[in-house]
Formats: C-alpha cells, structure tokens, sequence
C-alpha cells in the first residue's frame, strides 16, 4: 500500500515537474550546486539524529539525504516538493516546525493565550497596587521624590555614606 | 574495594541527609535547640563524606579501574589525567554525584553563617537542601550507581551491578571507551559545572524563601540574606550558557553558537526567572512591594532548575517511551510536582501576609516598569517551555513527533526580546515610588537623539535591514542612556565632592556597585546583542569541492585552499586530517587557516573543527567538511562569514567585570538592610 502511495506519488511528481519545467535549478540547465542543496536541507531536520539540522548533520546516512536532495534538484522539483517528499518518507519532524494542522496549532496558539493572560494580570495588579495601601506601616516609605531632582538625591545619598 | 566503599559512603550520606531533615523538623516542633544543632551538624558533615566519595570516584577514574561500568564508560588509558578527572561529570552516573558535592559544599558554607538574627530559618533551610542533596543521593544509590562494577553472570551476560550476582565473575575490560571527544574542548570542561554550580546555587534562596513561609516571617530579610547567592548563581549559570554557546561554535561545526536545542533551553529557563526575581527583589527591598510574586519567581527557578537536570538527564528528549521506561525520569517528575505543589501550598498559606506595604504611584515608576521586565520574562519563559515540551505532548497524544526548531523561538521571542531592550533604555531613568512622561522624557532625548543619529549612520553605511536597524538603535540607546547615568552621578560628585571626574566615576560606582555594577551589565548584553544580531541577521554560507590551489569566495573573501594532510597520532589514538586555507581580502594574505577533522578510533567518532579568523568585524569560520585520500575529486569546504559575532564573546567578558562589581561584598553587609530608617527620597537615589 505504501509502496503504491510512494509510487503514485512520484508519477505525480514526474507529471507536475513536467508541467512547470522550470524549477529554479534547472533554468540555466546547470546541476545543483552545493549551497543550493543547503538552502533545502537547512529548513530540514536529521530524520534519525536529535535536534541536529540536515545542512549541518554529520553521519553517512545524512549524506546520502543531502543527495537525495540534490537529485530531486537536478529533477527539476522545488524545495516545497522536496521538503513533501522528506515529510511523507520520515514524518513531520523532520520540518523545522510543526506542520499548521489539527493539534499542532496549540503549539502556536498556547504561548499568545497565556501571555495576553499575564498581560492581563499585571494589569489588574496595577490597578490594585495604584489603590492606597490601608492603614500603610509606619516603617514603610510614604513620600513621593520629585523624580527629576536627581542632583539632590544625588548628593543625599553622597553626604550619608561619606 | 574501592568502589564498594565509595558507595558505602554515600549509602552513608543519604542516610544521615535523612537524619537531618527529620532532625531539624522535630527540632523546629519542639523547640528543642539541641536537636536543630544536631541536624546541622549533620548537614555539615555531609560535604566532607561526599569528598570522599568523590575522591573515590576520582581515583578510579585516574587509575583506570574499568572494571568499574562508569570508568569504563567515559575513560580510557589513552587519555591525560586532567581529563580522566574532568570525566567525572562526563557521564549520567558521575554528574549527579557532582550535583549532590555541590550541593552539600553550598548547604555547608549557608548554614556555617552567623545565624544569630535569623535563627529561626535554620532548621527549614536545612530540611530543603538535605531534601533535595536526599533526592540526587538516592538518583546515585537506587538507579545510577558510579561506583557499580560489571560482572558475567552465569548465562554468559555482562552487567553492572552494585552487588555482586551470584556465581558471577567480575570482569575488567583492558580499556575503556573513552570520553566522549565532543566533550574534551576546554569549553566542556568547564560549562557543565558552571551550569551546576548556578543551578545548586538557586536552592538555597529558595530554601530561605520555605524557611520564611514555614515560620512566617515574610518580611524581606529572606531576600537580603540571599541576595548575593542569588547574584552569584545567575553568574555561574549566565556564564555556564556562554561558554556553551563558546563550545559550539568552537566545537560543533555548524557555524553558530545557540541552535534553540531543548538541552540548552534547559539551561536557559531557571535562567529567565532568575533575572526576573534579580530585579524584582529589588521592589521589595525599596518599596515593600510584590512580596508574593518574588515567592512565585524563586519556587519557580527551583523547579525549573530541577526540571533542566531533568530534560538533560532523564532521556525525555529523545522520547516519551524512553523516559518512561527509564528509572530516573519518572522520579524526577514525581521530585519536581511535590516538591512544586507543596511550595505552592505554603504560599498560598501565607498569601495574606505577604501583602504589599506601599502603593504603586504610577505606571511609569520604576516598580511599574521592573513589572513590566517581569511580564516580558516570564513571557519569553513560556515560549520557551511550550517550545520544549510540545513535542512530548505531540508524541503523548498523538504519536506524531514533531521538532520546534529555530523558527518558532525566533519568531516569538524576537519581539519580547526587543522589548526588554527598550525598557533596559528607559527604567534606569525613572524614579522609584513616582515618574511621568515629562520628567522621563527629559531624561531621554538626548540619548534618544544621539542614538537616532548613530542609526542613520548605520543606515548609510551599514546595513538597510530594519530588523537590523531597529536592533542598533536601541542598542546604541541603551549603552548611551547607561553611560550618562554613569556622566550624570560623577558629575554630581564632582561638583559636591571635588573630586576629578574619574575618581569621582570610581567612587560613585564602589559607593553603589549594585547599581553601577548592574549598568555594566546593561552594557554588556548590549555588546552580546550586537553579536547576536549580526550573526542572526547577516550570516553568509557557501559550500564548495575544490581542487588545491582553486577558491571559495564570499563577501569579499577568498579562501584558497592549498594543501591537506593525514596522519595518526598514536599517543591519543586519534586521526588527524588537516587542510591549509589561504585568506585573501582585497588581493592580500590576511592569514591562514587550518580547518580539520578528528577522528578518535575509540569513540568511532569525528569532531569537525573550524579554523576560523576573528576580527571585530567578521568571523572568516571555514569548516573542512569532506575529503577522501584515495579519490581525485577534491576536498569539500563550507565557509562562512559570521559578522560581529565576536561582540557576544567581548560582551560576556564585560559581563562577568559588571556581575563581580555587583556582587563584591560590601564592607559593611548590615549597612544595607536598614529600609526602614530611609525616607523614599533616599532610595530612590540610592538603588
């Protein structure tokens, strides 16, 4: 079944790139060059390693993707196709962030939430801490500075601790 | 032998850590002042039993005893002493056992202080850092056992074990398998017990925080007692990052220095509440303020310090099953929630004690704006902890793994970072208890002119990128708002002392080295942010396989490659093969460079190390990235130009000057602690 898919998928492939025909590439018909095999392999992750990008991984077998990416290059399929292929062979966790889909949006949508709610509570700590303290302790500080009388402040403290 | 009694005596230490607790908690109930001194006594002899025990452990190393697992695990005859001794916090087993010699060293040098004034958080202190040096010592004693020894049992395997199985015969391999090489660069050696240090370092101002919820006195004499051990800590660990990053730049061969991995996230958390909670103290200290919230900042950097061992420690990275069939992680997580829920509780106890003594008087005020810096903190943490733990949660639910990578953080936290930027411009500025728009912005527009101008300049001559532009412009309105904070006091000295204007600079800054000492550090994230974004934002690459005497070019740059060499160095079992690189800029010979690869046969491993040209300027960072001797096709190169990188290395340094100022011990500690006698006007100069 999955042997079928992969092969539909790559007749599919074939068939679009035939329609394009003209990935970047293969416009001045000269075969991928390194940096652009890179520039693919960096928006990927090692599909076997921890955490390790595809440009930068070290091991044999990362070797070989990076080759793999420069065929499909030199094919004439595009980045989106190549990162599609790597997704399908090996799983969402080679792209360098969840896909946009199902679950995956709580990834994106939890930070803001519980931010704008921490926003909210300062606000409202705020607005409590502007309330005058009742029946404030003596030892507390009571007075306001006047903020811009720096100099005097200044000197203030310069005469304390002399 | 050996080995046995190392053991022996942590068995040893765990159960006096036991005794301690129960000790001071009975103690504490009964008010019996013979049974706390009892059970600090035990705490303090905790440190000397883990020196031996570490020693032990150090002598094995040293000797090469591979019969022993973890011996055997991170050494091997090969290797120099200095690194068969730094092995012992190279492998799971020895780096808990390091954590808990930390532990007891930091629990010994707080409980051998006068207590006189604070004699009622001693037994409390006590019980949370011998419940915690309890919990890493039965890590070590129940499922990572350093001094365990491997045996044949009878059906012809080999394993560790602590006791030896029955009809079993120890066996000792003739080598070892020899540290990992990634982890023999100075930078390693260094970072991991940097990191350690500022990670145990936190326990005791949260165990200071327990002791005044427990016994109920939440005044702010917590926060004085533990003010420079919070302050050193966040130095040990602000440290331990960079030099990771240090390491892999050096090391790793990626060419950059923080690549968003879950295990240096870690690291970074406790991190982020830590400089919460420096500057939020400081609320409290001045105006008798956000009490509650400090509690919450500390209790959090101590679970997020036990939660980063955790991550790098437990397995839960590589997979949710791994970590659950692993011994350790599940008792971490059990450590952290009742460890967590149980501080919480007691907060939540003393909730209304802990109300505020003073009012805010205005949204611009420096309490306001600290506020603020706490909020863009804990926001960053939140990115950050969703960022780590959403792929656990993915794989738990879904069984879908997915990586959140550079772009998710980037994305997030560059606006939040921006942000701190701005308000480290403008809070130095404003008053204590009362600001408004117009005394701030008198206060601000002559920097902000002078920063304005700089940006221009930039924009001809620099860069048109408006991420970049932005960034240099609060850069530069930073350092420059600092720096005549710092013109603005000496000239007031100058003027009411007569000194000249660099006594009076220094006077001012010893006079009130928190202060001034935290300026320098201001300045010097602005260094390290200059890095930063000139690595993030204009960072070039470009790869190629070249012939000797052909080039790579990139900005300017042409690196001709000029000639490669293989050999075997015999003394540490490792193959070197090393290229030479001519640098040209302009036409000229600028340097040359030596990019290698190690192979270490033990390890069956290489280490990809860049040669690399460092100027103010640029990083010329060239990495040999593949070349075989049999074959004709040439040696493939992967250059980059890492622009102003150097900035975050210059700027760390300047770092560690600002946190030492700040954290050097006044001559007279007791000075400090009299809030109660200053009026406002007072303090609000003199923070």
């Amino acid at each position: 079944m999955k042997h079928t898919l992969r092969f539909t998928f790559f007749v599919l492939l074939l068939v679009l790139a035939g329609l394009l025909a003209n990935p970047v590439s293969a416009q001045d018909g000269q075969p991928p060059t390194d940096d652009d095999v890179n520039q693919v392999a960096k928006e990927l992750y090692c599909p076997v390693c921890e955490n390790v990008p595809l440009d930068v991984c070290a091991t044999q077998a990362c070797a070989q993707w990076r080759d793999l990416i420069r065929l499909k290059l030199s094919q004439g399929e595009t980045e989106s196709q190549i990162k599609q292929y790597f997704v399908e062979n090996y799983g969402a966790r080679v792209l360098n962030e969840p896909p946009r889909e199902g679950l995956n949006w709580l990834a994106y949508l939890v930070p803001p939430v519980i931010i704008l709610i921490g926003a909210g509570f300062l606000v409202r700590a705020l607005r409590m801490m502007k309330k005058p303290v009742v029946a404030a302790p003596v030892k507390g500080p009571s007075v306001e500075a006047p903020a811009d009388d720096y100099v005097a402040r200044l000197e203030e403290e310069v005469k304390k601790q002399k | 032998m050996l080995a046995e009694f190392g053991y022996g005596v942590l068995v040893v230490t765990f159960l006096l850590a036991l005794y301690s607790v129960g000790a001071a908690i009975f103690g504490y109930v009964n008010k019996s002042a013979a049974l706390v001194e009892s059970a600090r006594r035990s705490m303090l002899l905790t440190f000397p039993l883990l020196t031996v025990a570490a020693l032990s452990l150090i002598l094995l190393l040293v000797r090469g005893d591979f019969n022993v697992q973890f011996v055997y695990e991170v050494t091997s005859r090969s290797m120099p002493t200095y690194l068969k001794i730094t092995a012992w916090w190279g492998g799971q087993a020895g780096s808990l056992l390091f954590w808990s010699w930390l532990m007891s060293a930091f629990a010994s040098a707080a409980t051998l202080r006068k207590w006189d004034r604070d004699q009622e958080f001693l037994p409390w202190v006590i019980v949370v850092a011998n419940v915690t040096l309890a919990f890493f010592l039965a890590l070590n004693i129940l499922f990572e056992n350093p001094f365990a020894r491997l045996y044949q049992t009878f059906d012809g395997n080999i394993a560790a074990y602590t006791f030896a199985p029955a009809n079993s015969t120890p066996i000792t391999p003739a080598d070892g398998r020899g540290l990992n090489p990634l982890l023999r660069h100075p930078g390693m050696i260094i970072h991991p017990p940097m990191l350690y240090l500022g990670f145990v370092a936190y326990v005791i101002p949260f165990a200071f925080a327990i002791a005044a919820l427990v016994t109920g006195r939440t005044d702010d004499r917590w926060i004085r007692v533990t003010r420079r051990w919070s302050l050193w800590a966040w130095l040990f660990l602000s440290f331990g990052l960079v030099l990771g990053g240090r390491w892999a730049y050096d090391v790793l061969g990626w060419g950059g220095y923080w690549g968003w991995d879950p295990v240096e996230i870690a690291a970074f958390m406790p991190w982020l509440t830590g400089t919460a909670f420096l500057h939020s103290v400081m609320i409290q200290e001045k105006r008798g303020m956000l009490k509650q919230w400090n509690m919450v900042l500390i209790i959090l950097t101590y679970a997020l310090v036990i939660f980063g061992t955790f991550l790098t420690r437990s397995g839960v990275l590589s997979s949710v099953h791994a970590f659950a069939q692993s011994a350790i992680g599940p008792s971490f997580f059990v450590f952290i929630g009742v460890t967590f829920v149980t501080s919480i509780g007691l907060l939540i106890h003393r909730w209304a004690d802990l109300k505020a003594e003073a009012e805010m008087k205005s949204m611009l005020s420096r309490e306001a704006l600290f506020l603020l810096n706490n909020l863009l903190f804990m926001s960053v943490l939140v990115v950050s902890f969703w960022g780590v733990i959403f792929p656990l949660i993915s794989e738990l639910f879904t069984g879908q793994k997915v990586t959140v990578g550079p772009p998710f953080y980037e994305r997030a936290n560059s606006p939040l970072f921006a942000a701190l930027m701005f308000l480290m411009a403008i809070a130095p500025l404003s008053a204590w208890g009362h600001s408004t728009v117009q005394t701030l912005g008198r206060a601000i527009w002559k920097p902000a002119i002078a920063a304005a101008a700089i940006t221009v300049v930039t924009f001809f001559t620099y860069t048109q990128n408006w991420i970049a532009l932005i960034g240099f412009f609060l850069v530069a309105l930073v350092v420059l708002v600092t720096l005549y904070e710092f013109w603005r006091g000496a000239r007031a000295r100058q003027k009411t002392q007569g000194e000249n204007f660099f006594s009076a600079l220094a006077h001012l800054t010893g006079k009130n080295r928190r202060r001034y000492g935290g300026y320098i550090i201001h300045i010097s994230m602005m260094l390290m942010a200059i890095g930063i974004l000139g690595i993030e934002l204009f960072q070039t690459e470009t790869q190629g396989t070249i012939q000797v005497g052909e080039s790579l070019r990139l900005q300017g740059y042409e690196l001709v490659y000029r000639d490669i060499a293989q050999w075997d160095d015999r003394s540490t079992n490792v193959n070197y093969t090393r290229a030479v690189m001519e640098v040209y800029k302009n036409d000229q010979l600028v340097t040359k460079l030596h990019p290698r690869t190690d192979y270490y046969y033990e390890a069956q491993q290489n280490m990809t190390i860049p040669g690399v040209r460092s100027t103010m300027a640029d990083d010329v960072y060239v990495l040999l990235v593949d070349w075989e001797p049999a074959s004709a096709i040439g040696a493939t190169f992967k250059l980059y130009i890492n622009p102003l990188v150097n900035w975050l290395w210059v700027g760390s340094l300047l770092f560690l000057v600002g946190v030492i100022i700040a954290a050097w011990p006044e001559k007279d500690p007791e000075r400090a602690t009299v809030r109660a006698t200053r009026s406002a006007r007072q303090t609000s100069a003199a923070d």
